[in-house]
This record gives structure tokens, C-alpha cells and sequence, in this order.
């Protein structure tokens, strides 16, 4: 089965899932969202905090869900670090995109990981255990948008 | 003669799966392994044979055309009804076709929930209702004004009768609606001795019997419930048809629930007129096809007798849980003392979302999530489960296949 799982199960969404990088909460929020799954109960709450511009920071997220969902939010945590809210904006679509297609996009290295998720594609039914994040991510990038220009 | 088969004691189940040509067929290069019967259950030769031969043969709509075309399809349909009364102990004109379970309940609702309850009533649920049997009751609750109680489950999984005389002490529930057997625990509840309490308490009975009419015999006139549905596709017939038996006088006395073509005594400009039931719930062409389809599935299973379904489902599961339940981490959710070949499970932190996906990497199909009864899974602590279900083709031999399965995917995860 091994061999049949690996465009599924990589071996960096288990070790995310099993040992999160970002797990865990912020003493100080500019931002936050939360994405449920009312299906299967996967529930994501992502902190975002601001430095100088609009560059995130910080990042934490509690994630309760199955292995692609807790993986998702947490690679998605490599990303945002240190890089500008219009910047992750254009991620999260490509990222979408990617499952949408099964296709990793060309000419963006942020997706030398990302791309584990790619196999996600074949199984329509966990489309939104992938990108439950990233949909909360677009969220709380717009209130935080609105927060500091509004 | 296989393990299955001296198992199951009187059903040749390497017989009865030659007749499904789909577990023939291969899932990521592996051979099926179907265990979401309870989800929906694969069809024989003979049903797809029907439907190919009625739309080939005989199609025409039914109780219109005075040709010939129409009065054999109008004589099948009908006659699909008659097997589905005697498959029951039901006279035909209690027998009312819809599509599925789920409408079944809502005709109900909309027609003598509408009709016989009003404010101050209650209808009571258990908690382990699918939502097909939740919903359409909170939806009448909030129309009508009426209360919607639920009654308790144990923490084994059967109905809590402490609760139900609670919940029936002022004497206002006039509607017990409960399933025959839960879509997740597997537990059979004792109908015959709910609706005797019902009844004395002065209140109908409404029993879902989707998932039960697949495993046991259903006689309405023993049981002497009030009203009974259950879906075809879930009894190896097609999808888009399924059975509301009402007590004939009930249904006598119970508006339309569509209106339109069929459903008619007469009609003017001015007002219209009822038909007698059944046909005063049936507005519309109906499902032809699939009414003929499932006439078949029920002459089939009828051939291989109730007696020899249930003793391979009882053998069934006493192996899954058997063998399940010797897995570590494995937490097998309910454990009612009569309950069939229904089990849902957690698996340590593994998700069963992924425990799902993992299986069918193995060819190995069940169910994951909260199996449309998410505040029973809340009640039993959990968001989600896993859940494989068996039909009359479900061998030993893949229960023990799923048992490796569940091992190796564990592996993935360690």
C-alpha cells in the first residue's frame, strides 16, 4: 500500500499532522479566522499578527480535523511568515488552483512543499480538508486589510 | 465450501455474488471490497435486467393512455406494488410510492403532522435518528408550534425507556417517530414494545425502516405500527423509489401532500378534489422504472428468505466485531445487545476521514464522517467515525481484509 499512498500521504503532510511547526495561539492578533466542516467536523482557527506593512509576522492556528486539514493549515504557516498580505493572497489562489487541477504551479518555489498536496486533486471528497485553511487565510488577509486601510 | 458460506450457515454468499456484477469490477487495481451497504446497497442482474427490459419492452407512462403500452407498464408498476403490500403484510392501498426514505417522512410530516397535531402536541424522536428523521420534525415543530422531544440512548446504544416515560408522562406526544435500526450504532430498537407504549400513551408510531428492511422480515400488522418507510435502494433495488406504508385509515384521513396530475378525484376551476390513497399522495408521473426495479429486488431477496439474510448478517457480525474489536486503538462506538451489520468506529488519533481514504487505497469502501446523525456522534463524544456496513453478498473473508487493512494503515501513520 505504501507505494499507492504516496501521491496522497506524503511523508511531510503525516509529519505535519503528526508534530505541527505553527500549532498553537498568539498573545497578539491583527488578524483571525476561523473554516468548519460541518461534514466532518474538521474546525481551523488561524492567528495572523502584523509587523512592519503589511508583512505577517507571526502565525499560529489550532486545527482539530483529520491528517491533509491539520498538514494544509500548518505548511500553510511556512508560507505567510514573512511575507505580505497581497503576496499570500496570490498563494492561497494558486493553492486552490492546484486542487482544483492536481497541477503544481510552475515558477513559484513556495510550492516546493505546497506541492505535497497536489495528489489531494483525485479525491474530490477532501478537496476541502485541503483548503479549509487557506479559505480562512483569505479571510482573515481581507479583515486585516480592512483593519489597517478601512 | 468457503469460510463465508459455513459461516453464514444456509447462504451461499460465493452464489449470491455472482449475481452483482459490480464486485467484479476492481478499485485502484484491487478487487472491491463494498462494505457501505448501509449507505447504499449494489444492485443484481436481475434489477438492471428489469429496468433495461421495462424501458426496452413496455415504457409508457402509467394510468393515462388507454393504449396498450400504457396498460402493461401501468399493470407492472402496479403489480410492484402488490409485492411491496405482501412484502410487508400491507394491503396495497397502503402502500404509497415516493422516492426515498427521507420523502416518506416528509409527506408524513407535511400531511398528518399538518392535519392531526397542533400547539400544545409533541412528537417524539430517539437520539439516534438519522437527520431524515430529525429535521423534517423540527421543520414541522417551527410551522406548527408543536415540541419536538428526544428520547435518550444509553451509552450502549439502545433506547433509554426511563427516558421514553418521561418524555410521554403528560400524555402530549402524539407521534413517536424512531428508527428500526440506527444507521450508525446498529442497534435493532424492540419496535413491537414501543409502539405498545406509544399506543397506550395515546400517540402513533412512525418507523424508519431503512436500514432494517434490508436484514429482517417487516410484518406492519405484527409490529402494528402506524406508519413504515424505508428506501428501494437500500434493499438492492434502484435509487429514486421508496415505500410510506400508512394504516389504511390514516392515510384515509390525511390530506394531499403534492398536488397535480394523478392525485385527483376532480377538478375545476374552482376547487379540486382528492383521490383515494394511494394515489392522493402520488402526484405526477412516478418513478416507473424504478418501481418495477424494486419489485424485482424484493422478489429477489424474498428468494433467498429472510431466515438465511439475517443468520449470514447475525454471523457477520459477531466476526466484525470479533475481529475488530481485537485491533488496538480500535474503539468499535455502540454495543446494543440486538444490533446487525452496522459498525462504525475511531481509530487512536487517526482521523476517519483518513482511515477512509487509506482503506480505499486498499479497495476497501466505507463510509467516514457523522453518517447523517451528527448529534449522535456529539452524544457519543466524537465528530466523526468510520463505518462498514454489510449486505447479503459481504463475505467473512472481507472483514478480515478490512481488519489487515485498518493494520496497515495504522502503519502509515506510526
Amino acid at each position: 500500500m505504501e507505494d499507492s499512498v504516496e501521491d496522497l500521504y506524503q511523508h511531510l503532510i503525516i509529519e505535519r499532522a503528526r508534530a505541527p511547526h505553527h500549532a498553537g495561539r498568539l498573545v497578539h492578533i491583527d488578524g483571525e479566522a476561523e473554516g468548519n466542516n460541518p461534514m466532518c467536523g474538521d474546525q481551523v482557527h488561524l492567528m495572523f499578527a502584523r509587523g512592519d506593512g503589511d508583512v505577517v509576522q507571526e502565525f499560529a492556528h489550532q486545527t482539530h480535523g483529520c491528517a491533509i486539514c491539520i498538514a494544509s493549515a500548518d505548511l500553510l504557516g511556512d508560507v505567510v511568515l514573512g511575507r505580505h498580505l497581497d503576496e499570500i493572497t496570490s498563494t492561497v489562489d494558486a493553492f486552490e488552483e492546484m486542487i482544483r487541477t492536481g497541477v503544481r504551479p510552475t515558477r513559484r518555489s513556495e510550492f516546493d512543499k505546497l506541492a505535497a498536496f497536489a495528489g489531494v486533486h483525485a479525491y474530490r471528497s477532501r478537496h476541502r480538508c485541503a483548503t479549509l485553511a487557506w479559505q480562512a487565510a483569505r479571510t482573515a488577509i481581507i479583515r486585516m486589510m480592512e483593519a489597517h486601510h478601512g | 465450501m468457503s469460510v463465508a458460506t459455513a459461516l453464514s450457515g444456509c447462504l451461499d454468499v460465493e452464489r449470491i455474488r455472482e449475481d452483482f456484477p459490480i464486485l467484479a469490477e476492481r478499485v485502484h487495481d484491487k478487487p472491491l471490497v463494498y462494505l457501505d451497504s448501509a449507505a447504499s446497497a449494489q444492485k443484481p442482474r436481475v434489477v438492471i435486467d428489469v429496468m433495461a427490459r421495462a424501458m426496452e419492452k413496455q415504457y409508457a407512462n402509467v394510468h393515462r393512455g388507454l393504449h396498450w403500452l400504457s396498460e402493461r407498464c401501468s399493470d407492472a408498476y402496479e403489480g410492484a406494488r402488490d409485492k411491496v403490500a405482501r412484502f410487508l403484510n400491507a394491503e396495497r392501498e397502503e402502500i404509497v410510492f415516493v422516492r426515498n426514505a427521507t420523502e416518506a417522512i416528509n409527506l408524513v410530516s407535511y400531511t398528518f403532522g399538518h392535519a392531526a397535531l397542533e400547539p400544545g402536541n409533541a412528537v417524539a424522536v430517539s437520539q439516534m435518528e438519522h437527520h431524515a428523521n430529525l429535521v423534517p420534525w423540527q421543520m414541522l415543530r417551527d410551522a406548527r408550534g408543536i415540541e419536538l422531544r428526544i428520547v435518550k440512548v444509553t451509552e450502549c446504544g439502545e433506547i433509554d425507556f426511563d427516558d421514553l416515560a418521561q418524555v410521554f408522562a403528560d400524555r402530549r406526544v402524539k407521534l413517536l417517530a424512531i428508527t428500526h435500526m440506527s444507521n450508525v450504532l446498529g442497534t435493532y430498537t424492540p419496535v413491537e414494545r414501543l409502539v405498545a407504549f406509544a399506543h397506550a400513551h395515546g400517540a402513533q408510531v412512525l418507523v424508519d425502516g431503512a436500514q432494517a428492511v434490508v436484514h429482517r422480515r417487516v410484518d406492519v400488522r405484527a409490529l402494528d405500527v402506524d406508519f413504515y418507510v424505508f428506501s428501494g435502494h437500500k434493499l438492492y433495488g434502484p435509487t429514486g423509489i421508496g415505500v410510506l406504508y400508512g394504516r389504511r385509515t390514516l392515510l384515509q384521513s390525511m390530506p394531499p401532500f403534492l398536488g397535480g396530475g394523478d392525485m385527483i378525484g376532480s377538478v375545476s376551476y374552482e376547487r379540486s378534489t382528492w383521490a383515494e390513497p394511494p394515489y392522493r399522495f402520488e402526484a405526477g408521473t412516478p418513478a416507473i422504472v424504478e418501481a418495477i426495479g424494486l419489485g424485482t429486488a424484493i422478489d429477489y431477496i424474498q428468494g433467498i428468505g429472510f431466515d438465511a439474510i439475517a443468520a449470514h448478517e447475525r454471523a457477520l457480525t459477531d466476526h466484525a466485531l470479533r475481529t475488530l474489536s481485537g485491533i488496538p486503538g480500535l474503539k468499535i462506538i455502540g454495543n446494543a445487545q440486538d444490533r446487525g451489520g452496522i459498525v462504525a468506529f475511531t481509530l487512536n488519533q487517526i482521523h476517519a476521514h483518513d482511515v477512509a481514504t487509506l482503506l480505499d487505497k486498499q479497495g476497501i469502501a466505507v463510509r467516514a464522517g457523522h453518517h447523517c446523525a451528527e448529534p449522535l456522534a456529539h452524544r457519543f463524544g466524537v465528530d466523526s467515525t468510520a463505518r462498514a456496513s454489510f449486505g447479503i453478498y459481504t463475505t467473512s473473508a472481507e472483514i478480515d481484509l478490512l481488519a489487515a487493512g485498518i493494520e496497515r494503515l495504522k502503519k502509515v501513520f506510526s
